[in-house]
């Protein structure tokens, strides 16, 4: 056991060193200087207060040191919770702007990822034995699993948000609303959640249902259903172990969705302009905020390895074969 | 079995759980920094849950690209929208169509001696906390300027002394009298508090975050979200006794802009009142039936705001010859950029590169003669004359020495109306014979090979509508040429002679227009027929209203105000402000 989760942890110390890295790196191989960027957005008429302007920031962002000594630093502070300042919105300290945003990416994210697994999963189960779900709901989950993302999120906005205009397209909650705990805000959040919410949801059911469908059928034919079926077994118990021995390769597939998922919320959030961490992403690279976009890369990253972790903890529960494989090992 | 179900039903209480929390969990957070928000104007929130009234609101976009995160009005390219005019005020206002200066924190002011202005403030003025506004406020904030990094630290290179006369009279002394650049300053100069202000350090008056200001203007601070921020009307303005103006919106709503669709669709359903964004193809909508009016209601719909210019880089060649920069200039096909891209939005500029507000200084005699059109024979007349031919038969010419030409036109990418008008440049100088290529490189990219001087040709329209076209000449003929050209003189054309001319016109007094005609001839004189940069078109003050809960919008109507309608930074003091005065309650009929 203790091996086991030694090793795990190992490899995930040593993700996380390269992931970090690699994500320091990027941003400085961009072409293009964020201080640059940011004076030629003052447009100051002197140059001479360009200069002056240019050294201070130059300065205060710590550009002007060597790179090697730029990395030191970047860990130096990392390790002491400081993400430094963000360029774009200056002064805000990077860690303010991005628990900001992640509340709502957070929101958007888990319910959906989790609802759809487990809805997707139930329904395929199902619709392996009901012949007449399987001819005609099933082939809509193909449908939706195959559509790019993109498309469908602005289908439904198109649809429901502007033919319809049923739901608001833009925002968190409405403009006219100041934050509270009243029902009418809270009214507003869930109305401007649904849209962005649903897209994710579909397309990860579909899939969802798919796999669990095909695995049911596969497990259905195998050589223990046959004998428990000789011994008599009812339906129900038979159906009970096909759907255990089902549900692993699927538990694997929701620690892998949980890291493709984050990239599929920055384009949720950009279709629907929902204030999230994808969102702050685009910005960042659009007006080269440096510190910003290793925020929330960092973020995304630390998110996907602990999703990772508390699947293979489950996977100890879930699967006997992992415990007898510690077993061996230790 | 039963383990199964156990391992569950946890799963599904999770899911159900998470599922629950993100509705409460979206909603307690957005909580946390506005609970900041509620506690500065919590009075004025009243019972309605927290709402703003549809009647006493204004909503606003497209003069912010990011939350709202500071509101220091020293940092005028980010601070939040309205910082600086609706909170912060200026001596004077200036208004560009009229080409008059009001005074405004000021009574009055005037040049007393060759190298002395004497202040005279208003009387009675508080700021919000209460304290009288004096005369040492206006020094304080003119003396901020020494410090290295305030962008209007250069001022003091030329600028002696700001010295309290009494509470309410200051004089200024001059090295140098550099009455444009003065004149500019009187009425772009936020006035802050020096009572708050006076004992920040360099960094925190430059850097800081300055939550909650203190201003003397019609409106304060209220709330602010990552896609808004809100305004709230203040009591007691003293413009509303001295000068019977009264500010009608209750509450300004700013909304960060996402993206033209977002704005578009806000607009149509009269969630916005006042759209600042350029949304392309808004002709039709003002020409339909759809609530949506400009400034104009015919071409070019909009007030003119600055011109985009094509700089050549003259370090490179052949773009040092002069011959060839103009056979440019005649090979561009500006119609065409605007009707086709900008579908008449727009309008193409005079020769000059003036705006039209500052007609008045254009010497029609020296631009009907020097001025340029688009004329392709022309441009190939010239391109023949002096000595660029086409030796390879491709269709495009090459240099006097045989050497290839092929240059390329830089603009950002994403900037779609620009990558549209940089492709018809491109085409219409082909058909002249001259090779110019359209490239989209990163905005921040460009910056860096603009200011390094590693571009060929680059389209700029950083300098905006002012006072003064004293300003637009500074921007083109600037001298000395740096390494990094961060703001003007993207070409690096050096001219003695012109840039003694800009500097002098930026001496004579602002009232003698005679005297800067007479400068700004003979700049004319030298700008076509060197032709470092083309001018290609106006681009609008891009602004977009609708009537349903505000009317009185600034029109070209005959009755209806003047003032720019725009919230734009720093327009607010040149008009947007004077905008807000004049609005009416579309319910009261």
């Amino acid at each position: 056991m203790r091996r086991y989760f030694g090793r795990k942890l190992l490899i995930y110390g040593l993700t996380f060193f390269v992931a970090v890295t690699i994500n320091w790196m990027i941003p400085r191989f961009m072409p293009g200087d964020p201080v640059s960027s940011m004076l030629s957005r003052a447009n100051v008429a002197q140059p001479a207060a360009v200069e002056a302007m240019r050294a201070h920031y130059t300065a205060m962002f710590g550009f002007d040191l060597p790179l090697w000594q730029q990395y030191l630093n970047f860990w130096g502070s990392l390790l002491k919770g400081d993400l430094g300042i963000s360029i774009w919105l200056f002064p805000t300290p990077v860690s303010d702007v991005i628990v900001r945003a992640v509340p709502y990416t957070l929101g958007l994210l888990i319910p959906s990822i989790l609802l759809s697994w487990f809805a997707g999963n139930r329904f395929g189960a199902f619709a392996a034995r009901r012949r007449w779900l399987d001819n005609s709901v099933l082939p809509v989950g193909y449908v939706l699993t195959a559509t790019p993302y993109m498309w469908l999120a602005i289908l439904l906005a198109w649809a429901l948000g502007i033919v319809a205009g049923v739901f608001p397209v833009a925002g968190a909650y409405g403009f006219d609303l100041q934050p509270s705990l009243s029902w009418t805000f809270v009214g507003s959040l869930a109305e401007h959640w649904f849209l962005p919410f649903a897209s994710l949801f579909l397309v990860a059911f579909g899939g969802w249902a798919i796999g669990m469908r095909n695995m049911i059928i596969y497990e259905l034919e195998a050589d223990y259903v046959n004998y428990l079926r000789a011994l008599g077994a009812p339906a129900r118990l038979v159906r009970r172990y096909a759907f255990r021995n089902a549900i692993l390769p699927q538990v694997t597939g929701l620690a892998l969705q949980l890291g493709v998922l984050v990239a599929g919320a920055l384009v949720t959030e950009i279709v629907f302009s929902y204030p999230g961490l994808g969102h702050l992403i685009l910005r960042a690279i659009q007006n080269q905020d440096f510190f910003l976009l290793q925020g929330t890369f960092l973020f995304i990253v630390i998110g996907v390895l602990i999703a990772n972790f508390v699947i293979d903890i489950a996977y100890v529960l879930v699967d006997p074969r992992t415990r007898t494989g510690m077993g061996e090992a230790a | 079995m039963r383990n199964r179900t156990r391992f569950f039903i946890p799963v599904l209480a999770a899911g159900l759980l998470t599922a629950a929390c993100s509705g409460g969990g979206g909603s307690s957070t957005p909580t946390g920094p506005a609970a900041g928000g509620a506690a500065g104007g919590g009075a004025a929130a009243g019972g309605s849950g927290g709402a703003f009234p549809r009647d006493e609101t204004l909503y606003t976009s497209g003069t912010q690209w990011g939350p709202p995160a500071n509101w220091n009005p020293l940092r005028e390219w980010d601070f939040a929208t309205g910082t600086k005019g609706l909170v912060y005020e200026t001596l004077f206002m200036y208004d560009p169509n009229a080409d008059k200066f009001t005074p405004w924190l000021a009574e009055s002011g005037q040049w007393t001696g060759d190298l002395e202005y004497t202040l005279k403030l208003r009387k009675g003025i508080t700021w919000s906390d209460g304290k009288p506004f004096t005369a040492d406020d206006v020094i304080f904030t003119f003396e901020l300027g020494k410090m290295e990094t305030v962008p209007y630290h250069p001022l003091w290179d030329w600028m002696k002394s700001a010295e309290k006369v009494d509470d309410y009279t200051i004089k200024f002394t001059f090295v140098t009298a550099n009455h444009q650049e003065w004149a500019n300053h009187l009425y772009s100069r936020a006035i802050v508090p020096k009572h708050l202000w006076e004992g920040r350090s360099e960094d925190e008056v430059m850097n800081g975050v300055n939550e909650k200001p203190v201003g003397t203007g019609p409106y304060a601070y209220y709330s602010h979200d990552q896609d808004r921020m809100v305004w709230v009307k203040r009591d007691g303005w003293w413009a509303t006794k001295a000068l019977n103006k009264d500010v009608k919106p209750k509450y300004i709503v700013d909304i960060v802009n996402s993206s033209n669709e977002v704005a578009m669709g806000l607009l149509l359903q009269k969630g916005l009142d006042l759209s600042n964004n350029f949304l392309p193809g808004i002709a039709n909508l003002v020409k339909g039936n759809f609530g949506i009016r400009t400034f104009y209601d015919q071409p070019p719909y909009m007030l003119p705001a600055n011109t985009t210019w094509m700089w050549f880089n003259t370090a490179k060649k052949p773009m040092d010859d002069k011959e060839f920069r103009k056979a440019v200039a005649y090979a561009i096909d500006t119609k065409k950029i605007v009707e086709g891209v900008y579908g008449n939005l727009v309008k193409a500029s005079d020769p000059s590169g003036l705006l039209p507000q500052w007609d008045k200084y254009v010497d029609k005699n020296v631009t009907s003669t020097l001025g340029f059109s688009y004329n392709p024979d022309k441009a190939k007349q010239l391109l023949a004359d002096a000595g660029y031919k086409d030796r390879n038969g491709d269709g495009l010419v090459e240099s006097p020495s045989g050497a290839k030409i092929s240059l390329k036109l830089i603009v950002p990418a994403g900037w779609t109306d620009w990558m549209e008008a940089a492709r018809v440049i491109s085409s219409s100088a082909k058909a002249a014979g001259i090779d110019i290529e359209a490239d989209f490189p990163d905005y921040n990219a460009l910056v860096d090979v603009r200011n390094q001087g590693k571009f060929d040709l680059v389209l700029n329209n950083d300098k905006q509508l002012a006072n003064t076209p004293w300003l637009y000449y500074d921007y083109l003929f600037r001298l000395p040429v740096q390494k990094l050209q961060s703001t003007t003189n993207f070409g690096r054309y050096e001219n003695k002679r012109a840039w003694e001319l800009t500097q002098q016109l930026d001496q004579v007094k602002p009232e003698d227009v005679e005297g800067m005609k007479k400068i700004t001839s003979e700049l004319q004189k030298i700008q076509l027929e060197d032709m470092p940069v083309v001018p290609l078109w106006y681009n609008g003050l891009w602004s977009q209203t609708t009537d349903s809960t505000w009317k009185n919008w600034p029109t070209s109507a005959p009755d209806a105000p003047k003032y720019p309608p725009t919230v734009w930074r720093n327009w607010l003091e040149m008009g947007g402000t004077l905008m807000l005065t004049e609005l009416q309650p579309a319910s009261a009929g």
